[in-house]
């Protein structure tokens, strides 16, 4: 019960290859779309069926989101794939391109036929240079196969596709700051709404999913809404590739169903690097709240029962964190992470994050104070909800969960002025 | 429109109108610093979250569009906290410098945190220090005050139009810089200053100067170009010390060129005259008004009683109030003289009957906006009006074409959709060119183009400028420019040179009409008839005549043929002091009242700010007694007011005007050798923009050079530097090469001392290589 979907492939030999694909029914659910002009408002209704919901963090149902797009409305429309995979803990999409690139590309073809869009881009990660070649080289071998470009299989319809290589900012990955990223202009996000469906990439109407959404539609098409639900929990359909790192034995990706148990995930990670003891786990990327070892061990890894242990899904990062990790050290690490890629374009994200860095690396010297503590708290709920795009959010949950969590760690670093792991047996 | 609910209050709103607009209509003010209703939404200051009913986060007011039902609480606890918080991360990095800002007392961060801040900083870091880049003569920066609202950037991106400003750098290290560390060029530049929320940009020639709350805000109105902008002069202990705009839609919106902004600075130059001057046997003394008026009465006396009023001539600049011009020209016409003339810097009058009542748009400017083509000719409208160029950019970003026949390509804040490079003396035949493509006739690509793009326009507007206005061409332009407006169904604007040109003709300061376009029993002599055949005596009204005419050659001849010369002047002169008898010190416009007319033929009329250095009177005032003391009728008046409720009353008993029609004027032949194009520089259109040293020091300052096109640099063996002219009339200067520059053309500089002796700047002239 793994790789069904987007790693489907993974056991073969060159399998990013056209042929290999085809050999795999690849490009088959393309040709018999485009072949019986299938009705788009049936390929969503399929999509919502499966339950699919964008992998790239925010969850948002997929079948919705492009039944958002006018179809028919005159003037051009994008798709776009968002392949930024910024989010330190997450390396799914890479593995996807490296693997699988057709079946993102078949994914983004339907995406395509779905929405009216006769071009694409992909928003590739600008340090992903294997998976750049990858994908490039697939996209090349399925115009020259005419799978991509004008009229595809005589159907009239139009798709091609592009890849724009991101520099290396965070903040790009956020879906508007994309859009600017990709216009030619400083990656900032735009505020919303109006949103990229009615206006999106260059003004016009766009749909934005990540790689892991698109690439699992040309399966949800050949096998059905309801096999992709079925492969996973009501709510949370299909399965979801999590990207195990950290104190574990053998970290890497995993394509599971939603609502496997995390502590069968962490097994077929081999377990806690050296049979420590797991201290907590950030289950969806660094922005998602910490959750700790013990209620992590109860929890299965889909949408709904992460969000009962208090954190998100998110990207599906899972950062496995054992007992000699100093959680003050680790913030201060994240801290200092968002103080880096905030775009600084709205107050309370600038200016926040350099407070939050400041604060936590101070405490983490030895150089906090009492009042430090409720400060952090006061100042992340300053910034929560009140910026323009999530990147506020991301920098406030950690600090709030923890020391929501992991309030004695950061009292003890006060108070002493260095860390409590290590220097002295963990006390309680 | 949607009725939505604030604070309790129950309010219409319009569709699609901002909740901080909505608001504001219903008095709640919210508090802000990235929104300004002229610039485009970032919502990146956060400082305008309210809480709206049913949303689960405080939303901005600025980007939240009213809807049906809406239920909004700017000051519920949730939104207070919301705000208070925002409050908290501007200040965090803010510097404590109140003290010693600029900006105290009109500043947007000061205000807003004694109502939103706190009074103990919970910061306990170190704060953020940015560098300054210098943006220039006119703003001054100190950059650690900046909170990253962006209306600077946004300013220059989308009204300045030169995309000048940046926020480079992420988060923390977002900063505000120009474009490569450049200086800011654009005309309107100095409106980021007051946009500026902060002490970030302020005002280089106005800081520490004074507190804003020490300043007394006297309203004017600007007389550098056409429009009439409205602003505020800031005074203190009688000095005029910055000029701000003064908001009217219908005229300059809130903003103000660079021109308007910074020409007060020459108010103060060193050079104003302060006392009557009286020249003697032993040269020039000051004397009291009681002496000089009566000597000034008795010489113009002297003259009409010897020579005869024929022999009288008064000139004027094109930028004195509408008073004075109507106080010259009849005074001047009581004494016989039919010789007033206000044209210092036309080039060619054969038209001059055919003239409508006064030049201008014949429209609001607001209307250009609306406008959909626009053929600018001989006319650089971004530096000669550059209020008007901004409407006629957002009309541009609206869909409408702008085209220009131009000798010189100058670089536009919009794309036009033709251009044509051309010679002065071919730019009548360019307009030639288009009318016959209207008519259907064969035309170049350009002509072709154009003509296709005035065809299909509803409202074609053909802007002639004072290029155009400076050469000698100016009848068969302006006449070919009514053709193809007639084949076109458009209109013709003429914007000449002046501050206030509309209110000489219309005030009959010209020598060919009376008031209002009125018959005049004697036709004058215009400027050119005055240089070939000179009068006994002169009257001038506030001319520098080395600077304010096409040929101070010719000027200066003028002056010296004459046997007495009465000048009201605000600066001294050399000329005057070579030249005149008496010299009676004038006040400016910013120190008299006055009417200005501007090119929508709107009368604004203003107060002086202060008073006049020294013994300076207006000269509505010095006219007066001047008639009084010459025993001339109606000259009895006893304020500004009563001059202008004359005027007025004139324009409205002479009802409509018919000018002649238009005569056909023949094509110029294009001049055998090199023909020479006058640069007047925006910073030296007038006395005061002249004598303004941030202005002189600014990019658009005349600049002692010559250009040309490669291929005449080619011809002229790519010389360093060139003698221009003839003989003693010569002058050596510099040479710039200058693709952009229409071949076999020169651009001369005007109105500046190295070309001061050259003849007019139109025609043919000669051009050598120099040592």
């Amino acid at each position: 019960m793994a790789n069904d979907v987007c790693f489907r492939l993974n056991h073969l030999d060159r399998s990013w290859a056209l042929a290999v694909y085809r050999d795999q029914h690849g490009y088959e659910v393309l040709e018999q779309v485009l072949r019986e002009q299938r009705d788009p408002a049936r390929l969503i209704d399929e999509l919502k069926t499966s339950a699919l919901r964008g992998r790239g963090g925010a969850g948002f149902p997929t079948g919705l989101k492009w039944s958002f797009m006018q179809r028919g409305a005159p003037g051009q429309k994008y798709i776009v794939c968002n392949a930024d995979e910024g989010e330190p803990g997450t390396c799914k999409d890479r593995d996807i391109m490296r693997y699988n690139p057709h079946q993102l590309i078949e994914g983004m073809a339907l995406a395509g036929y779905v929405i009216g869009a006769t071009r694409g881009y992909v928003y590739l990660r600008g340090e992903f240079w294997e998976p750049y070649e990858r994908l490039q080289g697939a996209i090349e071998e399925a115009r020259a196969a005419g799978l991509l470009g004008s009229n595809l299989l005589g159907s009239g319809f139009d798709f091609d596709l592009d890849i724009h290589l991101g520099a290396g900012a965070y903040i790009c990955g956020e879906e508007t700051a994309l859009l600017e990223s990709i216009e030619g202009k400083k990656g900032q996000p735009r505020y919303k709404p109006p949103f990229p469906a009615s206006y999106g990439l260059y003004g016009r109407p766009t749909t934005i999913n990540n790689v892991e959404t698109l690439a699992s539609v040309p399966e949800i098409i050949r096998h059905g809404g309801q096999w992709f639900l079925e492969l996973g929990k009501p709510n949370n359909g299909g399965t979801k590739i999590f990207s195990v790192s950290g104190h574990v034995e053998r970290p890497g990706n995993y394509e599971v169903p939603l609502g496997t148990p995390f502590a069968e995930l962490l097994e077929m990670a081999g377990g806690v690097l050296g049979g420590r003891r797991l201290k907590a786990v950030i289950p969806g990327g660094s922005s998602t709240p910490v959750v700790p070892g013990e209620r992590m061990m109860e929890v299965t890894m889909d949408y709904d029962g992460i969000a009962k242990a208090g954190s998100m899904l998110g990207a599906g990062s899972v950062i496995v964190i054992d007992e000699t990790v100093c959680m003050v050290r680790l913030l201060a690490r994240l801290s200092h992470f968002y103080y880096e890629e905030s775009c600084g374009q709205c107050t309370p994200c600038r200016e926040g994050t350099g407070w939050l860095a400041r604060v936590v690396h101070r405490i983490e010297h030895g150089q906090g104070r009492a009042e430090d503590l409720d400060l952090l708290d006061s100042v992340a709920g300053n910034i929560g909800g009140r910026t323009i795009c999530a990147l506020g959010d991301a920098a406030a949950m950690p600090v709030q969960s923890f020391l929501k969590h992991f309030r004695d760690e950061f009292e003890y670093h006060i108070e002493h002025g260095r860390c409590m792991v290590g220097a002295t047996p963990a006390h309680g | 429109m949607a009725t939505i609910e604030i604070n309790g209050k129950v309010v219409e709103a319009r569709d699609g109108a901002m909740l901080i607009e909505a608001a504001a209509e219903a008095g709640f003010a919210i508090p802000h610093f990235c929104y300004h209703r002229k610039l485009t939404i970032a919502a990146s200051c956060r400082m305008c979250l309210v809480e709206v009913e049913k949303a689960p986060k405080p939303l901005p007011a600025c980007a939240t569009p009213v809807s049906d039902g809406m239920k909004v609480q700017t000051r519920s606890p949730k939104a207070l906290a919301a705000q208070k918080a925002v409050m908290e991360f501007l200040l965090i990095n803010h510097p404590l410098d109140c003290p010693i800002c600029d900006q105290g007392g009109e500043c947007d961060l000061q205000e807003l945190a004694v109502g939103y801040g706190g009074d103990v900083t919970r910061f306990a870091e170190g704060k953020r220090v940015v560098g300054d880049p210098d943006l220039g003569p006119l703003i001054a920066t100190e950059m650690t005050r900046c909170i990253h609202c962006t209306r600077c950037v946004r300013f220059i991106a989308e009204i300045a139009g030169t995309r000048e400003l940046g926020a480079p750098g992420r988060g923390e290290h977002m900063h505000i810089t120009s474009w490569l560390g450049g200086q800011v060029g654009s005309e309107l530049s100095g409106n980021v200053i007051d946009l500026c929320p902060v002490g970030a940009l302020t005002s280089k020639p106005f800081r520490f100067r004074a507190r804003a709350w020490e300043l007394n805000a006297r309203p004017a109105v600007a007389m550098h170009d056409g429009l009439g902008a409205n602003l505020w002069f800031d005074t203190l202990r009688g000095q005029v010390l910055r000029a701000r705009p003064r908001d009217n839609e219908a005229v300059n919106e809130c903003w103000l060129s660079d021109r308007d902004r910074f020409a007060c600075a020459g108010l103060h130059s060193d050079d104003r005259l302060r006392q009557p001057l009286l020249r003697d046997r032993n040269g020039w003394r000051e004397a009291g008004w009681d002496e000089a008026l009566p000597r000034a009465a008795q010489l113009l006396r002297n003259i009409v009683d010897n020579r005869g009023g024929e022999q009288l001539a008064a000139l004027a600049a094109p930028s004195q109030s509408a008073e004075e011009y109507y106080l010259l020209q009849k005074l001047l016409r009581a004494l016989g003289s039919p010789h007033i003339e206000h044209r210092l810097r036309q080039g060619c009058f054969t038209a001059q009957e055919a003239m409508p009542l006064m030049p201008g748009l014949g429209m609001a400017p607001e209307a250009l906006q609306a406008g959909d083509a626009f053929l600018m000719v001989g006319c650089h409208l971004r530096k000669e009006q550059p209020l008007l160029n901004h409407r006629v950019r957002q009309a541009v970003l609206n869909g409408a074409a702008a085209m220009a026949i131009n000798p010189v390509v100058w670089p536009s804040n919009y794309p036009l959709a033709a251009e044509q490079t051309v010679a002065p003396s071919r730019l009548a035949g360019a307009l030639a060119e288009v009318a016959q493509a209207l008519a259907g006739g064969e035309a170049g690509g350009e002509a072709a183009a154009m003509a296709e793009r005035l065809r299909d326009a509803e409202q074609p507007l053909i802007l002639v400028g004072a290029v155009a206005q400076m050469g000698e061409y100016l009848g068969a332009i302006l006449a070919q420019a009514m053709q193809v407006a007639e084949a076109c169904g458009g209109r013709v604007a003429f914007l000449p040179e002046g501050g206030n040109s509309a209110a000489a003709w219309l005030a009959g300061a010209v020598p060919h009409r009376g008031v209002a376009g009125s018959h005049a029993p004697t036709v004058g002599k215009h400027l050119r008839q005055l240089y070939a055949e000179p009068v006994a005596g002169l009257l001038l009204l506030g001319i520098e005549p080395e600077r304010d005419s096409l040929d101070p050659a010719a000027m200066a001849r003028l002056l010296e043929a004459a046997e007495g010369v009465v000048a009201l002047a605000a600066y001294d002169s050399p000329l005057l002091r070579e030249h005149a008898d008496v010299i009676l010190p004038l006040a400016t416009w910013a120190e008299s009242a006055g009417t200005q007319i501007n090119h929508a033929g709107l009368w604004q009329s203003y107060r002086g700010a202060v008073a006049a250095p020294g013994e300076a009177r207006p000269g509505w005032k010095v006219l007066r007694v001047l008639g009084n003391l010459l025993d001339l009728d109606g000259f009895d008046f006893n304020a500004a007011d009563e001059v202008l409720a004359e005027l007025r009353a004139a324009v409205d008993r002479q009802g409509a005007f018919a000018p002649t029609p238009w005569p056909a004027v023949a094509l110029p032949d294009a001049p055998a050798s090199v023909e020479a194009v006058a640069a007047l520089s925006p910073y030296s259109v007038d006395a005061m923009v002249r004598r303004s040293p941030p202005l002189q020091a600014a990019s658009d300052a005349p600049q002692p050079c010559c250009r040309v096109h490669p291929a005449l640099a080619e011809r002229l063996g790519r010389p360093q530097r060139v003698r221009v002219g003839d003989g003693a009339a010569s002058a050596v200067l510099a040479l710039e090469i200058d693709e952009r520059v229409a071949d076999g053309c020169i651009v001369v500089p005007t109105a500046i001392a190295e070309t001061a002796l050259l003849g007019a700047l139109t025609g043919a002239i000669s051009v050598e290589q120099a040592a």
